[in-house]
C-alpha cells in the first residue's frame, strides 16, 4: 500500500536560510556634488542667504550633500525669473510646449537608473520601487501631459482655458521625483511657469530634473527650484506675484496654506492627509486581498498619503485573514534600501522615525496588540520592522490619526452597512480599497465610500489619465487625467 | 462553506513579483543546483526509443561530466512501455523512474484501461506515477467522477507516489484550478502537477502559484504536506529560479526539496547547465558544450 502522508503537527510554515539570496546591491554610481545651489533662470546658482543644509541617506545616515536654503531674496528672484518668463512661454504655440514636455519624458526615461539611484540614496525607499514605481510613472506623468498641451481647446467642450501665471508648488518627501512631475507636467502643459520646492530631506532629484531642463532647453524661468525648509515655503506661499499654489503634504501645513491664501486670490489646491479604509469582504478571494494589505500599507514603509492604514475586515474571515498576513509578512524582506531585494527600506527621517515610534506606544497604550515579523534591521540607519495591530477600537488614536509609516490598524466589521459607516467615519478621505469577489457589491460600495479613489481588488495603482485627490481634510483638487487640468487653468 | 476564489489580476500581478528577485552568486549557484536535483527529466515522443532512453538514463544519473558537483536528476519521466528499461538503467542510481499513465494525456478511454496502463507501469518498476484528470467530466461538474478515477488510480499505484496532472491549460480559470487541486489532495494525490506539455499553455507561475496556495492551506489545515510539479513550458535557468523563489516565498523552506517540488522538462536541464559553466568558468559556452540527452 501507499506510503502513509507525513504529517506536521503543528503546522507551520518555515520562512528561514534553506536558500538565503545573496546580496543583490544596485551598482550604478551616481555622481552627487558636494553641494547644490538653487535652479532660477535656467541656471544653477548660490543662494542669497549663503545658507546650506545637508541632506542625508537615510538609509545609512550618511551626509549625501548640501542644499541650499532659499530665504525671501531666493524667493523674490525665483517668483521674479518665473513672472518674466510668463508671456512668453504663455504665447508660444502650444505644440511647442509639447515637445518640451515630451523632450522631458525622454530624457528622464533615457536617464532612469541614474534618477533611480539617487531617489533611493536620498528617500531611503527601495530601489525596486524607484525603479519600478516612482521614475516609469514620472515619465508617463510628462508623456500624458505632453499630449494635452495642444489639445487643451478640446478638454472642456464650449470653453477655452487660459493658463493662470505663476505657479507656486511645494512637495512632499515620500515620492520626490514623482510628485515634481505631477506638479510640473499640467502646470507646463497649460501655459504656466513655475517655482517649485521640494521637501527639504529630498530635494536632489528635482535638481537633477532641473539639469535636464537644461539639456532639453527649456527657455530660463518657466521652471524654477528653490530649496529649503517650512520658512522657504511660507515665502514662496505668501509671495504676491504667485497666481497659484498647489501643495502636497500634511493636513496641518495644507490649513496653514489655507488661511495664507484666503482673500489673496490665488487659487489653491491641496492633496493632503489620509486615513484610508481597505476593506476585505468575506467572499474575497482571500490571499490576493492579502497581498493587497500589503501593497496597500506597507509599499514605500507606508509614507503614502492614500496607504490603506484601517483595514476592515469582515469578522467572518477574520482570524484567517490575520494568519494569511502573518505568513505573508515573514517573507517581506526589511533593510538595504539598494537591495535589489529590498521590499521595506529605510524610514525618511529621523524625525519620522521618532513620530512613528510614538505612535506604536500610544496604540499599546490604548490597549491594542502588536505585531511584528522578526527581522534583523541594518545597525545604522533609520528602520522599523513592519507593524501591524489586531483589538484596534474605532476610537484609538491609531485608528484616527494619519501614522505615515508600516503600522497597520486592524479592525472589523459584521455587514456591508457597518462597513460602509466605518470605513466614511474619518475627517479624512483620500481612497478606499474594496475586496470582493462580487460585482455588484463592489459597485454598490464604491459609490458609498467617501473618497477621492476607491480600488476594487487592487491597491495603490496610479495612472496619469486617472484623476487624483481627496474630500474632507484630505484636500481639494485633482490631479491626474483631465480633471487635473482645471487646477492650471481659467476657463473663459 | 464559501467556495474558494482567485481574483486573476492580482494573483498574475503576485506571481510577476517573484521575477523581479535578483539571485545572484551563492545563490544563483546553489539555486542552479536545486533545479537540477528536482528535474524530472522527460521525453513523452511518439518517437521515443530503448537507446533514446538509455541515453536519457545516462544524462539523469550524470547531467555533465565536466561539472563533478552537479547532482543527478530527481526522475526521469517516460510512457509505461519504457519504464522496464529506464529502472534496469537506473538501478542504485537514486534516480527514480516516473511513468505517465491512465492514457496520458487525454485520458480519453474507460478507467478499466487507465488502471490496467497504471498496474503495467507500476509492475515493470516505476516509482512514481503521473496521472491525467478527466477533463472532460471535470468541466461538465461531474466532480464524483473526477474523484473516483483518482482514488482508484491511487490504490492501483500501490506504494509508488502518484502525482495528479490537471491539464491547467484546458481548465482555462484560476477558479477551476483551485478546485481541480482539492479534488485530487481530497482523493490522495502526494503531487499536484500543472500539465502534461502536450497543451498550450502549460504551467505558468501564476497558475502554479494558485496550486502552491491550495497546498499550504491544505498543508496549514490539516499538516499534511502535498508536492507540486510544474510542467512544460519551463525552458531557462532565469524562468526555474523565479519558480524557486516563488516557492521559498509561499511555501517556505520545506518545499526548496525534490521530494516536494519538481520541474516537470526536458530542455531546461541543459540551460542549467550552461549557466554552471558560466559560473564556474565566467564564460559562456556553446550549446554543443553540453551533451544531448
Amino acid at each position: 500500500m501507499s506510503p502513509s502522508p507525513e504529517v506536521k503537527n503543528p503546522p507551520e510554515l518555515e520562512f528561514g536560510n534553506a536558500w538565503e539570496y545573496a546580496a543583490a546591491p544596485e551598482s550604478v554610481k551616481v555622481d552627487i556634488a558636494d553641494k547644490y545651489g538653487m535652479f532660477i533662470n535656467g541656471a544653477f546658482v548660490a543662494p542669497m542667504s549663503r545658507k546650506y543644509m545637508d541632506t542625508i541617506n537615510p538609509g545609512n545616515e550618511e551626509v549625501l550633500s548640501k542644499i541650499a536654503v532659499a530665504n525671501e531674496d531666493d524667493v523674490e528672484r525665483a517668483v521674479a525669473a518665473a513672472k518674466a518668463a510668463f508671456p512668453k512661454w504663455k504665447r508660444l504655440k502650444a505644440s511647442e510646449r509639447a515637445k518640451y514636455l515630451f523632450r522631458i519624458a525622454r530624457r528622464l526615461q533615457e536617464r532612469a537608473r541614474e534618477f533611480s539611484v539617487l531617489e533611493t540614496l536620498d528617500g531611503g525607499k527601495p530601489i525596486k520601487e524607484s525603479r519600478d514605481v516612482d521614475i516609469p510613472e514620472a515619465v508617463k506623468h510628462f508623456f500624458y501631459h505632453a499630449g494635452w498641451a495642444d489639445k487643451l481647446d478640446y478638454a472642456f467642450p464650449g470653453r477655452k482655458g487660459r493658463p493662470l501665471g505663476v505657479c507656486a508648488q511645494i512637495i512632499p518627501w515620500n515620492f520626490p521625483l514623482l510628485m515634481a512631475a505631477w506638479k510640473i507636467a499640467p502646470a507646463l502643459a497649460c501655459g504656466n511657469t513655475v517655482v517649485l520646492k521640494p521637501a527639504e530631506t529630498t530635494s536632489l532629484t528635482a535638481l537633477r530634473l532641473a539639469e535636464i531642463f537644461v539639456e532639453v532647453g527649456l527657455p530660463p524661468g518657466v521652471v524654477n527650484i528653490i530649496t529649503g525648509a517650512g520658512d522657504t515655503g511660507a515665502a514662496l506661499v505668501a509671495h504676491k506675484d504667485v497666481q497659484k499654489v498647489a501643495f502636497t503634504g500634511s493636513t496641518a501645513v495644507g490649513k496653514a496654506i489655507a488661511q495664507e491664501c484666503a482673500g489673496s486670490g490665488k487659487r489653491l489646491t491641496l492633496e493632503l492627509g489620509g486615513k484610508s479604509p481597505n476593506i476585505i469582504f468575506e467572499d474575497a478571494s482571500l490571499d490576493q486581498a492579502v497581498d493587497g494589505i500589503v501593497q496597500g500599507i506597507f509599499f514605500n514603509q507606508g509614507h503614502v498619503c492614500c496607504a490603506g492604514s484601517r483595514l476592515f475586515v469582515q469578522e467572518g474571515v477574520m482570524q484567517e485573514v490575520l494568519a494569511k498576513l502573518e505568513v505573508r509578512m515573514q517573507s517581506l524582506r526589511v533593510g538595504d534600501p539598494m537591495d535589489k531585494n529590498t521590499d521595506l527600506g529605510a524610514i525618511n527621517s529621523l524625525g519620522q522615525l521618532a513620530t512613528i515610534k510614538r505612535y506604536l506606544e500610544v496604540g499599546e497604550a490604548e490597549g491594542a496588540q502588536r505585531h511584528q515579523p522578526s527581522v534583523k534591521l541594518p545597525k545604522r540607519g533609520y528602520y522599523l520592522p513592519p507593524t501591524w495591530f489586531t483589538g484596534v477600537q474605532p476610537s484609538h488614536t491609531i485608528a484616527r490619526e494619519e501614522i505615515f509609516g508600516p503600522v497597520l490598524s486592524v479592525m472589523s466589521f459584521r455587514t456591508p452597512e457597518e462597513a460602509i459607516a466605518r470605513a466614511n467615519n474619518t475627517p479624512y478621505g483620500l481612497a478606499a480599497g474594496i475586496w470582493t469577489d462580487k460585482g455588484s457589491k463592489i459597485f454598490d460600495i464604491a459609490s458609498r465610500l467617501k473618497a477621492g479613489v476607491v480600488w476594487c481588488n487592487t491597491y495603490n495603482r496610479f495612472d496619469a489619465a486617472s484623476p487624483f485627490g481627496g474630500y474632507k481634510q484630505s484636500g481639494f483638487g485633482r490631479e491626474g487625467g483631465r480633471q487635473g487640468l482645471l487646477s492650471y487653468l481659467e476657463l473663459v | 462553506m464559501t467556495r474558494i476564489t482567485v481574483d486573476k489580476v492580482a494573483v498574475e500581478a503576485r506571481a510577476a513579483s517573484f521575477t523581479t528577485r535578483s539571485i545572484k552568486q551563492s545563490a544563483k549557484l546553489q539555486g542552479l543546483g536545486m533545479v537540477v536535483a528536482m528535474t524530472d527529466l522527460t521525453t513523452l515522443e511518439g518517437k521515443d526509443s530503448a537507446e533514446k532512453v538509455r541515453a536519457l538514463c545516462r544524462k539523469a544519473i550524470c547531467p555533465d561530466p565536466a561539472l563533478k558537483s552537479v547532482p543527478s536528476v530527481a526522475a526521469i519521466c517516460v510512457y509505461p512501455r519504457w519504464v522496464a528499461e529506464a529502472k534496469a538503467q537506473l538501478v542504485g542510481s537514486g534516480v527514480s523512474v516516473a511513468s505517465v499513465a491512465t492514457a496520458f494525456p487525454s485520458g480519453q478511454v474507460d478507467l478499466k484501461t487507465k488502471l490496467r496502463d497504471v498496474e503495467d507501469a507500476v509492475k515493470a518498476g516505476a516509482d512514481e506515477i503521473d496521472m491525467v484528470i478527466h477533463r472532460g467530466a471535470f468541466l461538465s461538474g461531474d466532480y464524483t467522477v473526477v474523484s473516483d478515477e483518482i482514488r482508484a488510480t491511487k490504490i492501483a499505484c500501490g506504494a509508488a507516489h502518484l502525482k495528479v496532472i490537471l491539464e491547467t491549460g484546458e481548465l482555462e480559470t484560476y477558479d477551476n484550478v483551485v478546485v481541480a487541486s482539492e479534488l485530487a489532495i481530497e482523493a490522495g494525490a502526494d503531487f499536484i502537477k500543472t500539465s502534461t506539455g502536450k497543451i498550450s499553455p502549460a504551467a505558468t507561475m501564476p497558475v502554479t502559484l494558485v496550486m502552491l496556495e491550495v497546498i499550504r492551506r491544505h498543508f496549514l489545515s490539516t499538516g499534511q504536506m502535498i508536492g507540486m510539479k510544474p510542467a512544460g513550458g519551463i525552458q531557462t535557468a532565469k524562468q526555474a529560479l523565479h519558480y524557486l523563489v516563488m516557492v521559498k516565498e509561499t511555501l517556505g523552506d520545506a518545499w526548496l526539496d525534490p521530494k516536494w517540488f519538481r520541474f516537470g522538462a526536458s530542455s531546461l536541464l541543459n540551460d542549467v547547465l550552461l549557466q554552471l559553466h558560466r559560473q564556474e568558468t565566467g564564460t559562456y559556452t556553446a550549446t554543443y558544450d553540453v551533451t544531448e540527452s
